[in-house]
């Protein structure tokens, strides 16, 4: 019986092509053109889903981007499985698999649907109300019991092998869905020569005229209109149309993000083609095109798979070639179900009756229907569907003048089509701040003043006959073009269709005879709230809409009030006792329908999720075994492992070879910043805490740099290159901060100044040479410069030239041996690297990574920015106070360190501690009491920032910061860890080559 | 995202801009001689209006240069932008407004 609801000559899909899928392990057969919802039904399977919280059975209630039951997995496999598709907007190809989800064991039989008859028990405000509960309750009863039971799909656990594109782009106009309005607004401004975007969120441009086989436009069916206009635009150069292409996030300044699926609906794509493409969009005006969205009515067993929007009935006997059912009942409050109701009579589907809830329906179209020998029931109203997979009756009932409702009669139907109106979707325009005004003839928000340059037209605004539409469309694309530069004329066209939909609708739940019903009569199909829920929100006391939405949850993720809201709107309107206008309207938020995360990682990936800063000398490390690790964006060698080394042995090793020998370290990662100008040296005065006039040319001084605020931002070796100029290193995370703020006291503070700053930090590859060892093997390599102690004393700097490769040698340290840091141009750095490399084969030159450095500057007691200190230390704090000259009137945070809490004697400043286990390593972080015995909460004087072992020293060190510190050397203090307190003594800072003998050789 | 106009380079993406707080706020020509609270007021204390606010921005991934502008806070609305150094412009009511709409 395969495809038995299939309706030959109707539809846009390819009878010719067939194609085979799998819905929950069980074949099915469709055409080409189908989405899985409507090759489905065309096989009479309306069960696709079971619901969110009470695991109620579902079918396909619409057939587009509004569906709220029939979510499915797609595809197969840890990775490539997308959980929480709409099967309404899957495309089907051949092969295509495809699972429900929410049930265990099976869709049929769901143990889960047990929920249902727990439902008194699982009223709104459930979750919040079991969080008062015991809170280990929650934790071991509830809530693995309802993560399991609650929830959506199930989330792909491996990585998505799926690449995904991102583009930014610009234009004149975009205009937001493709149907009558949005195709009118693209050519009207199209034609005008303006670069025009039209995004489209189905697989095909038309929108409701897809679905539309009565309409004629200038004498031609719809769906053939739309193809002429198409066509037209195609031949457009400045046309570009998007399908398969949803508008989801209205951002500032008309920046709009699409969201283009790409390869989903294809079954073998391209291997290179990317799954989906994220658009950026900066549009000088958009248009906004997106439609309306049908209502479903409230009442008893509203959710029984077969009941559905009249629309969605439409659009798959039309669209799709599909039968919904074989005999149907429609409950309507607007006249746009009597076309459907036509359309399915016409195409041989029963309709057994039409209960509308007007008292005197009348119009062309419903006496259309009385003469198509069709029953109306005017002013009756429904009672509650019966059924359980599947509806198989309903009961109308009279809605007698007093409001009361009268006695009910049961009609057998396996298609309930239910219509309250059509609400305009605003979420766009909501979302791009605009206003919405309630339009009280149609009983829905309306777009009202636009707070960017954007304009609605059509459904999404409340115009609704097809005449109108197009009208409206076309000129809403000649004001966008117009207010774009372009002058357009409006198209006109005529239009042959007599419907006149929308003017009716309803909000609320419906009438009911009696109590104890609409338990079941759902509001939110998607996150299962009734009406009951939304009535039971407002008597526990909540008031404001946005509160009743999150008690209940209604209207809440994925839905974002689609289907909802109005409805919603009006029980809560209702139960409160106010007009709908008065109770206000909950935020759109974005997206408009789920976007994946891939999509917005897009390239942002894997190796390329950051830019990844390499050394010239990076090669060299990579091949000589070196474990990196990453220091801001720059990869960094680590330590340099021999043989089966772990990091702590070659740690050990590569120190004491800088100690007895020579180690080379690459320091190209320094921040580097070019001082130059007549006022230099005043401006160099005002940044750093130091004196700056009297540094002679060829000298270097340590700079420690201080924000206003008084506290520690920045240090490193500065040298005086000529009168003019400086060579200033910052640390390697801190350069562009050090930039910015010298830029912002430059310009914004001291523009007098005759100052220019340039970043230099990747002109320069620094080879850091260390040790005893270090001038007999640079001396030769240096092109004749004399590097001895004499004429190159620590803390001065030489130009010269290094293998004929210009250089800027400095003498300094970091790891208080004999150093030199050698300065070349970075192209030139990896070969005068190999020239220093070779050259110290002789006495065991030993390369060090960060590691070794950390150690042997703590050895040395020299800090690091950011370790030792954490945006609270002063120059003093960080036992820098001899750096800060007393002589200058001023400098960046002076002020600052005057004020009487930055010279408290109960400051934090650095120590040395050593433990009394010369084995133990403390660790970094830990915090530091006065008593073994510390009662809690402990009164913390402070923390070790650096602690190593210390293979020069033989026993472990390290650094802290202890309030009064320096007071305090000589006493024990405590570290307490977990099961027990380590005992340390406090030192000064220094622990090695305490009179600095081994620098000044 | 905003777009921002920079006196120098013209309209550019947000991403391009790094903002730097509250304008017009001149440091002290003599730092030392003021009192700890005239000092902490400079430092510390910033308008935060619900409205229009003159703040810097710094053109980071452009030109690198510093200027001002008028933003309402409520809106993301830019007035105007400006050359630091300018005195912060007079804006009439009917620009205010629509900046706040
Ligand atoms: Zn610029």
């Amino acid at each position: 019986m395969s495809q038995a609801f299939r309706v030959p000559g109707h539809g846009r899909v390819d009878p010719a092509r067939t194609v085979s899928f799998t819905f929950d392990g069980r074949r099915f057969q469709g055409q080409a053109g189908d989405t899985l919802a409507s090759a489905l039904l065309a096989n009479g399977h309306h069960l696709m889903g079971r619901s969110f919280k009470y695991h109620r059975p579902r079918g396909a209630v619409s057939a587009g981007s509004d569906e709220p039951n029939a979510l499915v997995a797609v595809g197969s496999g840890p990775a490539l499985q997308t959980p929480n598709l709409r099967a309404t907007q899957v495309e089907l190809y051949e092969g295509l698999t495809a699972v429900s989800q929410n049930r265990f064991p099976s869709l049929k039989f769901d143990l889960g649907a047990v929920n249902t008859l727990a439902a008194p028990l699982l009223p709104a405000g459930f979750y919040y109300k079991t969080f008062m509960w015991p809170r280990s309750f929650w934790d071991r009863v509830y809530e693995p019991v309802i993560r399991r039971a609650a929830g959506l799909g199930v989330a792909p656990t491996a990585p998505d092998p799926d690449h995904y594109a991102f583009q930014y782009a610009h234009c004149d106009v975009l205009v937001a869905g493709a149907g009558p309005a949005g195709l009118a607004a693209a050519l009207a401004a199209g034609r005008a020569g303006a670069r025009v975007i039209l995004a489209e969120e189905t697989a095909e441009a038309g929108g409701s005229l897809l679905s539309d086989r009565t309409s004629r436009i200038d004498g031609r069916p719809a769906a053939l209109w739309v193809a002429d206009i198409l066509a037209e635009l195609a031949g457009l150069p400045n046309v570009r149309v998007l399908t398969r292409c949803t508008a989801f996030n209205y951002g500032p300044h008309n920046m709009v993000a699409l969201n283009q699926r790409l390869s989903d609906h294809l079954a073998d794509p391209a291997p290179d083609m990317p799954r989906e493409r994220l658009w950026q969009v900066r549009a000088q005006e958009v248009v906004l095109a997106a439609g309306a969205l049908e209502r479903p009515l409230v009442f008893e067993g509203n959710d029984r798979p077969g009941v559905m929007l009249a629309s969605a009935a439409r659009t798959y006997l039309n669209r799709y070639g599909v039968a919904c059912g074989r005999r149907a009942v429609i409950v309507t409050a607007d006249d746009s179900a009597y076309r459907v109701a036509l359309d399915l009579h016409a195409a041989g589907v029963t309709v057994a009756a039409i209960a509308d809830l007007r008292p005197a329906p009348d119009s062309a179209l419903v006496r259309a229907a009385q003469e198509a020998g069709l029953t109306v029931l005017p002013g009756t109203t429904v009672q509650r569907a019966h059924g359980g997979t599947r509806v198989h009756g309903v009961e109308l009932a009279r809605l007698l003048p007093d409001g009361s409702v009268g006695k009910g009669r049961h009609w057998r139907a396996d298609l309930v089509l239910m219509s309250g109106g059509y609400t305009p979707s605003v979420h766009l325009f909501s979302q791009s701040r605009g206003k919405l005004v309630f339009d009280a003839e149609l009983g829905v928000y309306v777009p009202g003043e636009p707070a960017e340059r954007t304009r609605s037209a059509g459904a999404c605004r409340g115009v609704y006959a097809l005449a109108c539409v197009l009208a409206d469309g076309a000129a809403a694309g000649v004001a966008a073009a117009g207010a774009a530069g372009f002058a357009a004329d409006a198209p006109a066209w005529t239009v042959d269709a007599a419907d006149e939909p929308g003017r009716g609708g309803y909000a609320g739940a419906l009438p009911r005879r009696g109590k104890g019903l609409l338990a079941m009569a759902f509001v939110d199909f998607q996150n299962d709230v009734t009406a009951k829920d939304v009535k039971l929100a407002v008597r526990e006391g909540f008031q404001s809409i946005e509160h009743i939405k999150r008690y209940t949850t209604t209207g809440m993720a994925t839905d974002q009030g689609k289907m909802s809201n109005v409805n919603a709107l009006g029980i809560a309107a209702d139960a409160l006792g106010r007009p709908v206008e008065k109770v206000g309207l909950t935020t759109f938020r974005p997206p408009f329908t789920p976007v994946t995360f891939g999509a917005f990682a897009s390239h942002a990936r894997g190796d390329l999720f950051d830019p990844d800063r390499r050394t010239p000398i990076d090669p060299w490390a990579r091949a000589q075994g070196a474990v990196f690790e990453d220091v801001g964006l720059w990869r960094r060698a680590r330590y340099f492992p021999r043989g089966s080394e772990d990091m702590e042995a070659a740690v050990r090793r590569e120190c004491l070879a800088v100690r007895g020998g020579v180690g080379i370290f690459d320091a190209s990662t320094l921040g580097k910043i070019e001082v130059v100008g007549p006022d230099a040296a005043t401006f160099m005065n005002r940044m750093y805490v130091n004196a700056w006039t009297k540094l002679g040319v060829g000298r270097c001084r340590y700079g420690l740099m201080c924000r206003e605020n008084g506290f520690v931002y920045d240090d490193g070796v500065v040298g005086r290159i000529a009168q003019d100029r400086f060579h200033v290193t910052t640390t390697t995370g801190g350069a562009p901060g050090v930039l910015a703020l010298m830029e912002d006291y430059l310009q914004t503070e001291w523009p007098e100044l005759d100052v220019w700053l340039t970043s230099t930090t990747e002109e320069w590859a620094v080879i850091a040479l260390q040790g005893p060892s270090a001038r007999a093997v640079l001396a030769p390599l240096v092109d004749g410069l004399d590097i001895s102690a004499e004429a190159l004393p620590h803390m001065s700097l030489a130009e010269g030239t290094i293998g004929g490769v210009p250089m800027r040698l400095f003498r300094v340290s970091f790891t208080g041996e004999l150093g030199f840091e050698i300065n070349v141009p970075a192209r030139h750095g990896r070969a005068v690297w190999q020239a220093i490399w070779d050259a110290g084969q002789g006495v065991g030159i030993t390369p060090y990574g960060t590691e070794t450095m950390h150690v042997l500057r703590a050895e040395k007691g020299y800090i690091i920015v950011g370790q030792e200190t954490d945006g609270t230390a002063t120059p003093d704090d960080a036992g820098c106070g001899w750096a800060v000259s007393k002589a200058k009137a001023d400098f960046v945070g002076k002020r600052s360190l005057a004020l009487p809490a930055m010279q408290a004697p109960d400051r934090k400043q650095l120590v040395g501690l050593l433990t009394e286990a010369a084995w133990e390593v403390l660790e970094e972080g830990a915090q530091l009491v006065a008593r073994p015995d510390e009662a809690i909460p402990m009164r913390v004087l402070g923390h070790v920032t650096s602690s190593y072992f210390s293979a020069t020293l033989g026993r472990s060190i390290a650094l802290a910061m202890v309030s009064g510190g320096r007071a305090r050397v000589g006493e024990t203090l405590y570290v307490p860890m977990e099961g027990r307190t380590i005992a340390v003594t406090v030192t000064k800072p220094v622990f090695y080559d305490v009179e600095g003998a081994r620098l000044n050789v | 995202m905003l777009l921002i106009r920079c006196p120098y380079c013209g309209e550019r993406s947000e991403i391009e801009f790094a903002n730097g707080g509250e304008a017009h706020i001149a440091r002290p020509a003599d730092p030392m001689s003021r009192t700890d609270e005239e000092w902490a007021q400079y430092l510390y204390m910033r308008d935060n209006p619900k409205g229009l606010i003159a703040e810097r921005w710094r053109h980071a991934h452009g030109c690198n240069r510093f200027f001002n502008a008028l933003r309402d806070t409520r809106t993301d609305r830019f007035v105007m932008t400006y050359e630091m150094g300018r005195p912060r412009p007079e804006i009439d009511a009917a620009t205010a407004a629509e900046a706040a709409r």
